[in-house]
């Protein structure tokens, strides 16, 4: 009995029992419903063995959405109990683990994996190429990070969840002061998600500089790719350090190592500043290629070339290199003293310039443009102020005297909410439904999807701005309650009432797809919107090769000059279809992650002889790739016309 | 797609190859971050000793100068390698990449015998936030080394097998790449950590 | 129109916020005690009038461009322009926010030396040198020159600087008193100092601003300002009344949970001192691990 004590819950309750049940019922009602539609062997071949990178980018999406509504739901409970004072929905333990798996779920398992969809199905479009660089190792990337959340999810059911914050500072994360099993989870599911994202991050940098089309130069390539480069070069350069820090906290947990205790030289201060060296430049990998989204979008609808390309690189490019300069900015109050302090703020503030820089050229795009209204553009169009106000705020947080005020209250939750809200959830939707007639055939409701972008930004405004308010008068973060002298009641209800607003907008957005799904015409072509790059000259849906022949680039714009006759009027012109060289499925990627997950889900309960059963089964599932002779398969001629033939010919 | 440009060295002569080598330079840039960041907090906690011994009381030289000298050897040992494969040389490149794993291995045992050694002293890893640092810098290069012997046994089996083609020639290039970058690494360790210790 | 729609929107909105900050009773940040909380709160209302003039200017180049340049207001045989970029704008577009953050900048220089110094104008006066510690989930106040300790209540002279040394007897903590002046950590092996002073007798609240586990939203106290008199007159009483603080006590103190607030005469520095000064980025420190924590 005592073996099975272990992955009780340490604090349970009534709502986890019911998220408990509902999970369970969930999956059996999955299971049962694939078995009864005899969709296993579908499953596997078309989906968990795939090494296209649109099907992986799909799988991405899937997860991101998912995880979305499990962040939501955290989110509304956070609201909920703080809506009244005193309140006593969730108590200070569940409030606690609530919020720590927000952050996490919302940053790591929502964001990222939402921007990594965007990465894997855009860049090869946008860039000419067939596949990524190393279709094997996309795969291995998704199934590590898929792993990864797993792990992360099953906390609450088994064993408790993490409960010391996103940021999981030591010591409260150490052995002394989070007992139970929560922790490892974050340590190890982390971990094994990172290992995911570092691998992306490489194979993206190579596809990237390795296979553009013939005459993409680099300072030809779209907005999107140019941000989803850099975006890959800084998690080459962050995630190692994160890398180290999990490790070295998974270490202090399991080993009883002493790298952040608080006796025998170990320093509680080193965790804070490793998570915030990768912390921060996280927050660019986020936004950077929402970035890069809101500028393929904006041209598009306002019919024109976007302002200032090279700017746009360049202020990209400063941004990353200063976003590795920055960290000490989250914790001005650790006592560094008055120089340090400066040389931060001014760091941080001098960022302000560049992303500037971008907000004034998205503004200038407008100018002598053809403004069409689409849900895409709304949402664009209400990113620009209402980011803004984000970054202005941001600013006010740089100036450390102040910050010594505004930290660890509800103005910096208002904040970095205010930036990652417009800027990368509005992003996200934006290219969602601008993309999802290329991603189904299909095109989401105006209407609804319209509404949904007005409901979202009323409901943000609402959760908000009272935070900036409460924040100023003093409410802490992270406070599980307050008193009613306090006086913070009814802007927090009003945060309450913007925060179920917001649910509402989410809801509308799948009732749009279900709607959508159901009732949109589905002979649209293949370029909706009239767009202007690379990506909307494949077919829907785009075959597996994505281009039967690879086009010739020789303007910024190829795609829309080739429509409307510019330099890149013979796109495609002049070339024989060749036999196309395309690489084989693989379930392996998938075996050896689960041997991950098996691995991860045994250290975090230190059982030591399982996890290295699993670990030499991970090591089998190498050695397995080292000796495959692997050499891919071909579309031959005739294949690849039957196909442009079915397609309605569509080599132009 | 599969073109064989038969211009270049075996090993670049698929654009899958060349591509393998870019990404995995990118993924030694990802390595060298890692290490760097060990480094960092290295140095931050070389005098957090605690109730535990210093660097000075604990390193040994003799083992760490049979350390240096047996991986630089391996070092020198892994470029013949390849360029043996260059020369076509099946049998020579597979006689240094032993020679290579060999030496790799008497490092490791060096090592293993080190850490023996540190905790039967009371520096374990557990003792201070030194030598968890130490030993967490110390080992994480030699797991390294240790992945670097089941990897290059596994090349060695492959190009005694299928013989030396584009494929394995590439594969043993970029193990070659590996194996000189944890060489520079020990060569960081034994500098900033051995010696700027022992002094 | 949907730009003025949003036009009215966000003015509306702007209207509610300044009217929050303005009407009702006034916010705690911006309604300070103490020259560090002034600091703070004047660099505040600077940003916010700053920031607002920005967000103005985005908001109405916006709203210009939406309104002119929409298609429903064009011929429908226009075709858009390609425009590259111009110098000229770019450069304006990178001088002006350049010379706001130089401008911002130099006030952040400033203010840093003037928070992390003893409070302007007060320099003269002798600091109270008050140790604040905190453990699972209370304050410990120790006042060596007076030789008392109090837990979860803080008495200090108004009109005079005060020097707060702070450590932790567990998680990272935040000492925060909003209206006196900003936070700093609290760390178990690092000492931090934070200056501040009260311009005028009154109560304010005080807590630790970072998330320390269960207890934390409890984990405030109340400080009180007084006279130096009254002060003198408090330190004296504490010394005929209240129960000397031994080693035992302390460590039963200690315990995680919540306690009321109490008093003592001794302090625990004699047996279980502060972890000391040094900076977090000095690499050999050799009395860095002389204090055994308890």
């Amino acid at each position: 009995m005592e073996f099975f004590e272990r992955f009780a819950i340490p604090h349970p309750s009534f709502l986890i029992y019911v998220a408990m049940a509902s999970m369970i019922i969930g999956a059996i009602v999955i299971v049962a419903g694939i078995t009864y539609l005899k969709k296993w062997g579908y499953l596997w071949r078309e989906w968990i063995t795939t090494v296209d990178h649109k099907k992986i980018g799909i799988m991405y999406l899937i997860v991101a959405l998912l995880m979305l509504f499990r962040g939501g739901i955290d989110a509304v409970m956070l609201r909920y109990q703080l809506a009244m004072p005193e309140n006593t929905f969730l108590d200070s333990q569940h409030y606690n683990e609530v919020f720590t798996t927000h952050g996490i779920v919302m940053i790591l398992f929502m964001a990222m994996p939402f921007i990594i969809f965007f990465f894997n199905f855009l860049v090869p479009l946008q860039i000419g190429a067939r596949d990524v660089a190393f279709p094997r190792l996309n795969s291995l990337s998704f199934w590590l990070f898929f792993m990864g959340m797993g792990l992360f999810n099953i906390s609450f059911v088994i064993g408790g969840s993490p409960d010391a914050g996103w940021t999981s500072y030591f010591p409260l994360a150490g052995n002394e002061f989070s007992t139970s099993v929560g922790t490892n989870y974050y340590m190890i599911s982390l971990q094994i998600a990172g290992l995911g994202t570092l691998m992306t991050g490489i194979n993206f940098m190579t596809t990237i500089f390795r296979m553009r089309a013939p005459g993409m130069t680099l300072m030809r390539m779209p907005m999107f790719t140019w941000s989803a480069l850099i975006a890959n070069v800084i998690i080459v350069f962050a995630f190692p350090v994160l890398t180290v820090a999990l490790a070295m906290g998974t270490l202090d947990r399991l080993a009883g190592t002493q790298f952040f205790t608080t006796d025998n030289g170990g320093m509680d201060m080193l965790w804070a500043n490793l998570f915030w060296v990768w912390g921060h430049p996280e927050v660019y990998i986020l936004i950077l290629p929402a970035f890069g989204l809101f500028s393929e979008i904006i041209p598009v609808f306002a019919r024109r070339n976007l302002y200032g390309y090279t700017s746009m690189v360049w202020s990209m490019i400063i941004i990353s290199v200063f976003s590795f300069g920055v960290w000490t900015h989250h914790f001005f109050t650790m006592g560094q003293g008055a120089l340090t302090n400066s040389v931060f703020s001014i760091t941080t503030m001098a960022i302000a310039v560049p992303t500037g820089v971008k907000i004034f050229n998205w503004l200038f795009t407008l100018y002598k443009g053809k403004i069409e209204m689409t849900t895409p553009m709304l949402y664009s169009m209400l990113f620009i102020p209402l980011f803004t106000l984000g970054g202005v705020t941001g600013v006010m947080l740089a100036m450390s005297a102040a910050d010594y005020q505004y930290h660890n209250s509800m103005f910096l939750v208002a904040h970095f909410h205010n930036v990652i809200i417009p800027g990368v959830v509005y992003a996200m939707l934006a290219g969602l439904t601008f993309y999802w007639p290329k991603l189904f055939g299909f095109m989401l409701n105006e209407k609804i999807g319209k509404a949904t972008a007005w409901i979202m930004s009323i409901g943000f405004v609402l959760s908000f701005i009272p935070m900036y308010i409460t924040g100023l008068d003093g409410q802490p973060r992270r406070g599980y309650t307050y008193s009613e002298a306090s006086g913070y009641g009814t802007l927090n209800m009003v945060a309450f009432i913007g925060a179920m607003i917001m649910s509402v907008s989410f809801l509308m957005l799948v009732y749009n797809i279900y709607y959508s799904f159901r009732n949109s015409p589905r002979d649209i072509g293949d370029d909706p919107w009239d767009a202007r790059s690379l990506e909307w000259a494949t077919n829907t849906p785009i075959p597996e090769y994505n281009f039967a022949v690879l086009p010739q680039i020789k303007s910024r714009e190829a795609f829309w000059d080739h429509k409307y006759g510019g330099k890149d009027k013979d796109l495609f012109a002049g070339q024989k279809i060749e036999r196309i060289h395309m690489p084989n499925k693989s379930g392996v990627p998938f075996i050896m992650n689960v041997f991950f997950f098996v691995l991860g889900f045994c250290l975090v309960f230190s059982m030591y002889i399982p996890a290295i059963i699993a670990f030499v089964g991970v090591l089998a599932c190498m050695a397995h790739r080292s000796f495959e002779d692997d050499h891919g398969f071909y579309f031959e001629v005739e294949e690849i016309e039957e196909i442009e033939r079915e397609k309605r010919g569509a080599i132009k | 797609m599969a073109h064989v440009d038969t211009s270049k060295p075996l090993e670049y002569q698929t654009e899958e190859g060349r591509l393998k080598i870019l990404g995995f330079w990118i993924f030694l840039g990802a390595e060298i971050m890692l290490f760097a960041t060990l480094f960092t907090c290295y140095f931050v906690m070389e005098g957090r000793t605690g109730n535990g011994p210093t660097g000075a009381e604990i390193f040994e030289i003799g083992p760490v100068l049979i350390e240096t000298f047996v991986l630089l050897t391996s070092s020198f040992t892994i470029g013949l390698a390849i360029h043996a494969m260059r020369l076509g040389a099946k049998k020579a490149t597979i006689n240094f990449m032993i020679v290579t794993l060999l030496l790799g291995a008497v490092f490791l045992g060096v090592e293993i015998y080190e850490f023996y050694h540190y905790a039967h002293i009371g520096a374990g890893i557990t003792v201070s936030g030194f030598t968890s640092t130490l030993l967490t810098t110390l080992g994480t290069h030699g797991l390294h080394v240790t992945f670097g012997l089941f990897w290059g046994t596994a090349i060695i089996l492959q190009i005694a097998k299928r013989g030396l083609n584009n494929v394995t020639a590439n594969k043993a290039f970029i193990f070659s790449l590996y194996w000189h970058f944890l060489d520079v690494v020990w060569i960081f360790i034994f500098s900033f950590i051995y010696l700027k210790g022992m002094l | 129109m949907k730009a003025k729609m949003k036009g009215t929107f966000l003015a509306a909105l702007m209207g509610i916020s300044a009217l929050v900050l303005g009407a009702c009773e006034p916010l705690l940040f911006l309604d300070p005690k103490g020259p560090q909380a002034q600091r703070q709160a004047d660099d505040t209302m600077l940003l916010i009038y700053v920031m607002s003039a920005i967000v103005l200017v985005v908001l109405v180049i916006l709203a210009v461009m939406l309104v002119k340049y929409r298609a429903s207001k064009q011929r429908p045989d226009y075709e858009p322009p390609h425009i590259e970029g111009s110098v000229l704008i770019e450069a304006i577009c990178i001088g002006i926010p350049v010379i706001i953050v130089i401008f911002l900048s130099v006030v952040s220089v400033k203010s840093n030396y003037i928070v992390e110094a003893v409070p302007q104008g007060y320099e003269d006066t002798e600091p109270l040198v008050v140790y604040a510690s905190s453990s699972n989930w209370k304050w410990h106040f120790s006042y060596p020159e007076e030789d008392i300790e109090t837990v979860n209540y803080l008495f200090i002279p108004a009109g005079r600087a005060i020097e707060f040394r702070l450590y932790s007897y567990g998680p990272i903590t935040s000492f925060w008193i909003p209206q006196l002046g900003g936070q700093k950590y609290a760390m178990a092996d690092m000492e931090t100092t934070l200056h501040l002073a009260a311009d005028k007798p009154g109560e304010f609240m005080g807590r630790n601003g970072n998330f320390s586990g269960v207890g934390f939203a409890e984990n405030t106290f109340n400080v009180k300002a007084m006279p130096q008199a009254e002060f003198d007159e408090w330190v004296e009483e504490v010394h005929a009344t209240a129960e000397p603080l031994t080693e035992e006590k302390f460590e039963e103190l200690l315990e995680p949970g919540h306690l009321g607030t109490s008093t003592y005469t001794g302090t625990h520095l004699e047996f279980s001192p502060s972890p000391g000064k040094h900076s977090s980025h000095s690499v050999k420190d050799p009395d860095a691990e002389e204090h055994s924590s308890h």
